[in-house]
C-alpha cells in the first residue's frame, strides 16, 4: 500500500479493479458513493445556513467559483488513474497566468492567440512530462516536481520577480462573466459552461476505448502492455490532458482572481486530494472521473461552507486535512470489511 | 521483482547511484570553483564554505529522515510543517531563559515524535496511502499554525544560539550535527535489524511480511524517526533564527526539496534500494550549486530551474544504469 506512492508496478491490489467504470455500485475503493453522501451532507448544511443558495444565481455563481478546481481534478485523474502523479499542475497554473499577463498586457487583440498560445503552453509541458516519465523512466512524482521547479523558476526569471502587463478585459471575461439573459438563470457564466464541457469531455474519453486502456494500464502496466498497449503513449496522452486541463484552469483563474505568483500556489495538493476523496485510487486503476470531480465539488462546498460558518481561512486548512484522512481512512476500511 | 539474489540486487545499484551523486559532486565543485574563480571570486572562500556548509545542514537533517522513509517504502510531506512547528514549540518553551533550553528539546522531540506516530498508525493501521496520510497531518498542522501565530513568536537564549552560529574550524556546528544524524542513520541502516528489516520492507513489503517482518512496526518506527529529524531540523532553524517561525518550514520548502535531494542521492522513490551517503552527496550538490549561483550572483530563480534539470537528469541517469545492469544479468542467466 505505501509503495503505491512511487510504484504502481510492485504493488498488487488488494482487492480485484472494479468494473470499467470503476465499480460504482459498492462502498469500496473507486466507489463514489462516499463522496455523493457528503457532497449531499455539507449541500444541506450550505443550504441550512444560506437559505438562497439554491437560487439559480447564486448557485451558478458558487459552481463559477468551483470551476477551476474541477477541471483540475479531471486532468488529475487522468494522470493519476495511469498510476502516476502531477505536481506540475499548481505551477503551470501561476506560470500560464504571468505568462497571459505579460503577453496580452492590456491589448484586447492579443486575447484569442495568447490564449491559443497558453493551451498549446499547458500541451507542450504536458508532453515533457509524459515524455521524460515514460521515454526516460524517471517517476512521474521526480519529472513533474522537476517541472514544478523549472517552471516557477522560468515565470519568476522572465519576469524579474514581479508580475508584468495586464490581462484584456475579453480575457477576463472568460472567467468573470457570462451568457447574460437566459430565462430563469439570469446568467449563465461562461466558466460553467466550459465546465460543462470539460466534464463530458472526461466523461466520453473515460467511456471511449480510451478509457479502459487507461484504467487498465494504471492497473497492471504490465499485463496492459503484455496485451499490446503501447503504455508509454497512454500515459503521455494523460499528461497531455492533464497539461491542458491546468490551462484551461488558469484561463478562468485568471479571470476572477488577479495576475500574481501565488495564483496556483499549492493546487497541485488541492487537486490531488480532490481526485482521492472522489474515491480514486492513488497508484492507478481505480474510480472514476465523476468521482474526481465530485470530489473536487465536494472540497469546494467543504471551504464555503466553512466560510459560512465563520471558520477562519487558517482553520480551514485543519478542517480540510481532518475530512480527508477521514473520508480516505473510511473508504479503506469499508474496503477491508 | 524476484527476492533471489537480492544482496547483490540491493547493493550494486545503491553503489552505483551513490558514487555517481558523488562523482557529480565533484564535478559541480570544480565546474563551479573554476567559474566562480573566473568571475574573481572564490568558492573556496572560509565564508563561502560555511554559508555552503549551513545551508546544507538543514535541508541535510530533514534529508536523512526522509531517506529512512523513502528508503521504507513511504514518504513523509508532513515535514515542512512539523518544522515550523517544532521551532516554535522550541522557543515558545525556551522564551529567553537558559534554563529551560533542556525541556525544550525534549519537548521539541516528543511534539515530533508524537506526529511521526500518528503518521505512522495513519499509514499502517487505517491503511491510508502514505502520501494522502501525511499531505493530511500536514494540513493539519498548518491550520493549527495559521490559526494561532501571524509571526515569530517566543524567543532562544544567547545559549541555544551556539547552535546556529558556533563553529569548529570552518566547519559550523550545525553541519557537525548533520554529520552526526546522518552517521546515525547510515549506521542503523547498516548493522542494525531494525535497519535491515526497513530495507526489506521497502522493497517487498508482502515479502517482507511473509518472511516475518512485522512490517506495520518498523514503518511506525521509520516514520517517527523521519518526524524526530524534521524535529532536530526545527531546534536548528530556531536556534538559527534566534525564534520560532510559523512558516519556516513550508517557505524553504522542505518537504518537497527533501524528497528531491533523496532521489538526487540515488535513492529509489519506490523503496528498499539506496542509502544514507548518497542523500549526503545529493544534499551537498544542491548547496554547492545553490553556493556558485550565489557567488556569481545569478538571479536565484534561475537556480531553481538548474535544480529542476539536474535532479530529473540525474534520476533519468539512474533509471538508465539500472536498466543496463539487469539487463546484463539477464544475459547472464540466459
Amino acid at each position: 500500500m505505501s509503495t503505491d506512492v512511487a510504484s504502481p508496478t510492485g504493488s498488487a491490489p488488494a482487492v480485484p479493479a472494479g468494473l470499467g467504470g470503476g465499480g460504482r455500485g459498492g462502498w469500496g475503493a473507486g466507489s463514489i458513493r462516499p463522496v455523493l453522501i457528503i457532497l449531499v451532507l455539507l449541500l444541506i448544511a450550505v443550504g441550512i445556513r444560506q437559505p438562497d443558495f439554491y437560487d439559480p444565481p447564486v448557485l451558478l455563481a458558487f459552481l463559477k467559483r468551483a470551476a477551476p478546481l474541477i477541471i483540475l481534478a479531471a486532468g488529475q485523474y487522468f494522470v493519476i488513474v495511469a498510476g502516476d502523479f502531477d505536481l506540475s499542475v499548481g505551477s503551470l497554473v501561476t506560470a500560464e497566468v504571468v505568462i497571459a499577463a505579460r503577453l496580452i498586457d492590456g491589448d484586447p487583440a492579443a486575447t484569442w492567440p495568447v490564449v491559443a498560445l497558453l493551451l498549446a503552453f499547458g500541451l507542450l509541458v504536458g508532453l515533457v512530462n509524459g515524455v521524460v516519465t515514460t521515454l526516460l523512466q524517471v517517476p512521474s512524482f521526480i519529472t513533474t516536481l522537476g517541472m514544478y521547479l523549472v517552471l516557477v523558476g522560468a515565470v519568476y526569471t522572465w519576469t524579474g520577480g514581479s508580475p508584468r502587463g495586464a490581462l484584456s478585459e475579453e480575457f477576463r471575461m472568460l472567467g468573470r462573466r457570462g451568457v447574460d439573459g437566459v430565462p430563469v438563470l439570469g446568467q449563465l457564466p461562461y466558466a460553467v459552461l466550459v465546465l460543462a464541457g470539460v466534464a463530458v469531455l472526461a466523461v466520453l474519453a473515460m467511456r471511449a476505448d480510451f478509457g479502459k486502456v487507461l484504467l487498465a494500464v494504471g492497473d497492471n502496466p504490465r499485463a496492459a502492455r503484455l496485451t499490446g498497449v503501447r503504455t508509454a503513449r497512454v500515459r503521455t496522452i494523460a499528461f497531455l490532458v492533464s497539461g491542458a486541463c491546468a490551462a484551461v484552469a488558469a484561463i478562468l483563474l485568471g479571470g476572477f482572481g488577479g495576475v500574481s505568483f501565488q495564483v496556483g500556489a499549492g493546487l497541485e495538493f488541492t487537486a490531488i486530494t480532490a481526485v482521492v476523496l472522489g474515491g480514486v485510487v492513488l497508484g492507478g486503476g481505480r474510480g472514476s472521473v465523476a468521482g474526481a470531480m465530485l470530489g473536487a465539488l465536494t472540497l469546494q462546498t467543504l471551504l464555503t461552507l466553512l466560510n459560512l460558518l465563520g471558520v477562519s481561512g487558517a482553520l480551514s486548512s485543519a478542517v480540510q486535512g481532518l475530512i480527508i484522512l477521514a473520508a480516505v481512512a473510511v473508504g479503506t476500511l469499508r474496503r477491508r470489511t | 521483482m524476484s527476492t533471489d539474489g537480492a544482496r547483490t540486487r540491493l547493493r550494486l545499484p545503491a553503489l552505483d547511484a551513490t558514487s555517481g551523486v558523488w562523482a557529480a559532486l565533484a564535478l559541480a565543485l570544480m565546474l563551479g570553483g573554476t567559474l566562480v574563480a573566473l568571475d574573481g571570486g572564490s568558492l573556496f572562500s572560509e565564508s563561502s564554505t560555511i554559508s555552503l556548509l549551513q545551508r546544507a545542514a538543514g535541508l541535510g537533517i530533514v534529508a536523512v529522515g526522509q531517506t529512512m522513509a523513502i528508503l521504507a517504502g513511504s514518504l513523509d510531506l508532513s515535514v515542512a510543517y512539523v518544522i515550523s512547528l517544532t521551532s516554535l514549540v522550541a522557543a515558545e518553551t525556551m522564551a529567553g531563559s537558559d534554563g529551560m533550553v533542556l525541556p525544550a528539546i525534549a519537548a521539541v522531540l516528543a511534539v515530533s515524535a508524537a506526529i511521526g506516530l500518528l503518521n505512522g498508525l495513519l499509514i499502517t493501521k487505517l491503511r491510508i496511502n502514505a502520501f494522502i496520510a501525511t499531505l493530511g497531518v500536514g494540513l493539519l498542522i498548518k491550520g493549527y499554525l495559521e490559526q494561532g501565530y501571524a509571526g515569530p513568536a517566543g524567543s532562544v537564549p544567547t545559549s541555544f544560539q551556539h547552535l546556529g552560529y558556533d563553529r569548529i574550524g570552518p566547519v559550523p556546528l550545525s553541519f557537525v550535527l548533520f554529520a552526526a544524524v546522518a552517521a546515525a542513520a547510515w549506521f542503523t541502516l547498516r548493522s542494525t535489524r531494525y535497519g535491515h528489516h526497513l530495507i526489506a520492507t521497502g522493497g517487498d513489503l508482502d515479502v517482507a511480511r511473509l518472511s516475518g517482518v512485522r512490517t506495520d512496526r518498523v514503518l511506525i518506527r521509520t516514520h517517527v524517526i523521519c518526524s524526530l529529524c524534521a524535529g532536530i531540523a526545527g531546534l536548528y532553524l530556531a536556534s538559527r533564527l534566534g525564534a520560532g517561525a510559523p512558516r519556516v518550514g513550508a517557505e524553504g520548502g522542505y518537504d518537497l526539496e527533501s524528497i528531491a535531494a533523496v532521489v538526487l542521492g540515488g535513492t529509489v522513490l519506490a523503496g528498499g534500494r539506496g542509502g544514507v551517503a548518497g542523500t549526503v552527496g545529493g544534499v551537498l550538490l544542491l548547496a554547492v550549486i545553490d553556493g556558485v549561483f550565489n557567488q556569481l550572483e545569478v538571479d536565484s530563480f534561475f537556480k531553481q530551474m538548474v535544480r529542476g534539470v539536474v535532479i530529473v537528469a540525474a534520476v533519468a541517469v539512474y533509471a538508465l544504469r539500472l536498466r543496463r545492469t539487469s539487463d546484463r544479468r539477464k544475459a547472464a542467466v540466459a
